[in-house]
């Protein structure tokens, strides 16, 4: 029972502080807010890659960093203190550690060095317009035509299919056993013909999510990854490293510290909010779960660093995580009062009076997903009580 | 970073819970509440013979040198039996005054005692209109020749019926509420002038409100500097806190187990209850609570383990987690056993009466936010 930093993990905190402080430039964070955010996200994405420390989830043979686990929480918590965004997940934290776990060595070989360089954009084709939480009974059909599969159907929610060179998706090869069965994990070029992303427009105002249309289109069969017909276990496998990411411990650690600074300046009556009992109460109240979700998330990474996978109990991190999201999403839109509705607008704070308040209802608005996404939190409950606690 | 018990640790915690499931079953933890003395000595001599009053006492003076995390273990291990013999009192509270406050003569006489099994003591620090507030102290202790003379009231003394031994707060200068003038003595709890009435709680322990008419003792009854005592005291309670804080997650854990347990076996219209969602997501939820709780009390054991001083913030958090989930977890424990849970006879009830205590010693939910508060948000 020890979590004490010995003096290397010092040093490698004030490396990756230190690195933080240079290369994550004013420049740059401008333009992670601007329309030129995809180009401004890659080139981050580059940085880090060149120093090595852009997928600090591979296993170093693939070019991980081969970080114990209290280095990989001490990074995590240096990148979301200094407020920058976590990689793009779709590609250097999904389709990756699919493809290392079960992909042939000629796509490892192809794929994991361009996703590693940011070279290629992902997207997650998973949902359809009639599969949500219940995943498995997603219909796009894909049959076999010579070396080819001809895949036809829709996927929907597909964050910035508008970007993707590349787009994993779960087709239907099968519809004769289990609904779990027949299902087949495939990569698929968005510049095939026969691609259609459609824009969604969601309750914050902005273009992330699509609907990606397929038409009659072709696609190698050596792009399946897996076994034909297994692809449900793969998408079982993915999801467990997706939940543990969307925690995001780290990122509500930091909404913390946000919510105090603004809370510090921000007056009711004369009185500053960071002194009123009743919000103080509020903030303590998110506080004392963060406390204990930070040691719940610790505990999964040293699981994992024993050699575990990720289980059933990512679902509990995610079920909290996007709880606590939420809840500090919510005490900065208060915190705004009636600026909180103010939409993207090009006045300067100055002239408009207030500074966080648009980006704190996007994040409110949209804030609303994760609860949603990488399986419903409903869908988590029915997880941990049908594997943690052995329910039917 | 690792989560591990050590071998020790581990032989500690499964020689308690073989205890508890060899002899301690629910039928005799129930003769024991319900006999004269609310305790077994029989099993307090046994806890003596395993070592288990001397883990959190050094070395020299016989005891097994062990820090919060073992410390934390054996209380785990005891809640998960409701164990009602007063280790808590005893070994907690009275012995941690002593390691924290007593002279190298102090420690000498009576660590040893107490790791021996010969000593059972008790803190009387609660008064009636005190509450929370450890400095709030009418009971007064005059400089009296080479000694003092104690007068006044301490209430819910814990192990007050049984305890041979008192360590008492009392006020040897300043007013009421004053943070100054406090100091602990060791107090023969068969000393004139010394009167207790003695009562049950529903916890099952017992009790007494000890009331102090011109009690005499002598100069070295004193135990840590006069004046100073609210520190010392101060820092016991966070390291009782913990221990508590360890006991409760050892409860919930039984009352989740013992509640999966009942749905799965538990039919209604022909189905095991545990096969409604609406109970299964109920259940997630208090698995949710029971191991947020074990984060946290892993949080605090860490910090207090490199310096006391550093789980401070977590200590008060910890409590107020404490309270919640234990709340939650005893009320769900209750509804879902349905008619049964609302039974004397089931043990359900009384893990949660239990639960019920533990939030309220040395301050719930509400006063612990308040403290969070004070000292993460000053100004």
């Amino acid at each position: 029972m020890d979590t004490a930093y010995s003096p290397e993990d010092l040093a490698f905190r004030d490396e990756v502080r230190g690195f933080f402080e240079e290369a994550y430039t004013a420049e740059l964070q401008t333009r992670l807010r601007s329309p030129d955010y995809k180009n401004a996200i890659e080139d981050w994405q580059r940085k880090l890659y060149e120093k090595g420390w852009v997928a600090p989830n591979w296993p170093a043979e693939f070019g991980g960093t081969g970080w114990t686990a209290t280095q990989k929480y001490i990074y995590e918590t240096e990148r979301s203190l200094a407020g920058i965004p976590n990689v793009v997940p779709f590609g250097l934290v999904m389709v990756a550690n699919v493809i290392m776990a079960y992909g042939t060595d000629e796509q490892k070989e192809y794929f994991l060095p361009r996703i590693l360089k940011s070279e290629d954009w992902w997207c997650q084709g998973y949902s359809e317009p009639g599969s949500g939480s219940d995943l498995a009974s997603l219909k796009t059909k894909a049959e076999r035509d010579g070396d080819d599969f001809i895949i036809n159907g829709a996927k929907i929610w597909t964050t910035y299919a508008q970007y993707a060179d590349w787009i994993f998706c779960l087709v239907r090869t099968d519809n004769s056993g289990k609904k779990q069965e027949g299902i087949t994990f495939i990569l698929i070029d968005m510049k095939t013909e026969g691609i259609k992303v459609n824009p969604i427009i969601s309750i914050d105002n902005h273009h992330s999510l699509n609907e990606v249309e397929f038409n009659n289109v072709r696609v190698p069969a050596k792009n399946v990854v897996g076994e034909i017909g297994k692809g449900w276990t793969v998408a079982k496998a993915l999801l467990a490293h997706e939940r543990t990411g969307i925690a995001g411990v780290a990122d509500v650690k930091r909404a913390v510290r946000v919510i105090k600074e603004v809370a510090t300046k921000e007056e009711n009556g004369g009185q500053r909010l960071m002194d009123d009992p009743g919000f103080q109460q509020r903030l303590a109240d998110i506080e004392v779960e963060l406390m204990a979700l930070e040691f719940t998330e610790l505990r999964t990474l040293a699981t994992q660093a024993a050699g575990g996978f990720p289980g059933p109990e990512s679902s509990l991190l995610k079920i909290k995580g996007t709880e606590l999201q939420q809840a500090t999403q919510e005490l900065l839109m208060e915190i705004a009062a009636y600026y909180q509705g103010v939409l993207p607008t090009d006045l300067d704070p100055d002239a408009l009076g207030h500074e966080f308040a648009t980006e704190a209802r996007r994040n409110y608005m949209y804030g609303r997903a994760a609860t949603i996404y990488g399986g419903s939190n409903e869908v988590q409950k029915n997880i941990i009580a049908k594997y943690v606690l052995g329910l039917e | 970073m690792n989560f591990d018990f050590s071998e020790e640790q581990q032989m500690v915690r499964d020689s308690i819970a073989r205890f508890v499931q060899d002899d301690y079953d629910w039928d005799t933890r129930k003769a024991i509440v319900a006999s004269d003395q609310g305790m077994s000595r029989d099993n307090w001599q046994l806890f003596a013979e395993l070592g288990w009053l001397s883990i959190p006492f050094a070395e020299e003076h016989g005891g097994f040198g062990g820090n919060i995390v073992d410390l934390s273990v054996v209380m785990e291990e005891l809640g998960k039996g409701l164990v009602a013999e007063p280790y808590f009192p005893t070994v907690v509270l009275f012995g941690g005054l002593i390691k924290r406050a007593g002279s190298e003569a102090q420690q000498a006489e009576w660590l040893p005692r107490i790791i021996g099994g010969e000593v059972l003591g008790a803190f009387a620090y609660v008064e009636r209109q005190s509450r929370f507030a450890l400095h709030d102290c009418q009971t007064t202790a005059t400089k009296s020749g080479d000694g003092y003379v104690l007068n006044g009231e301490k209430v819910v003394v814990f192990n007050g019926e049984q305890a041979d031994q008192l360590v008492v707060l009392a006020r040897t200068s300043g007013d009421q509420s004053d943070s100054d003038g406090l100091s602990l003595f060791i107090v023969d709890a068969a000393a004139a002038g010394v009167d207790k009435m003695s009562y049950a709680m529903m916890d099952g322990q017992r009790v007494a409100n000890i009331t102090f008419k011109d009690v005499s003792v002598s100069a070295d009854a004193l135990l840590g500097e006069e004046g100073g005592a609210l520190s010392v005291v101060d820092a016991l309670t966070d390291e009782a806190i913990i221990a508590l804080a360890a006991e409760a997650v050892g409860i919930m854990g039984v009352l989740n187990a013992k509640t999966l347990e009942y749905t799965k076996t538990r039919e209604q219209f022909g189905v095991a209850i545990g096969s409604y969602q609406a109970l299964q997501h109920r259940m997630v939820d208090t698995m949710m609570a029971y191991e947020q709780s074990k984060s946290l009390l892993f949080k605090a054991l860490c910090e207090y383990k490199q310096d006391p001083a550093m789980a401070a913030e977590t200590i008060h958090a910890l409590k107020v987690l404490i309270d919640r989930n234990g709340k939650h977890v005893f009320g769900e424990a209750i509804q879902m056993h349905g008619g049964m849970g609302m039974t004397d006879e089931l043990d359900i009830g009384h893990y949660a009466k239990r639960l019920m205590m533990i939030n309220t010693t040395f301050g719930d939910a509400t006063y612990h936010r308040n403290r969070y508060i004070e000292t993460a948000y000053a100004a």
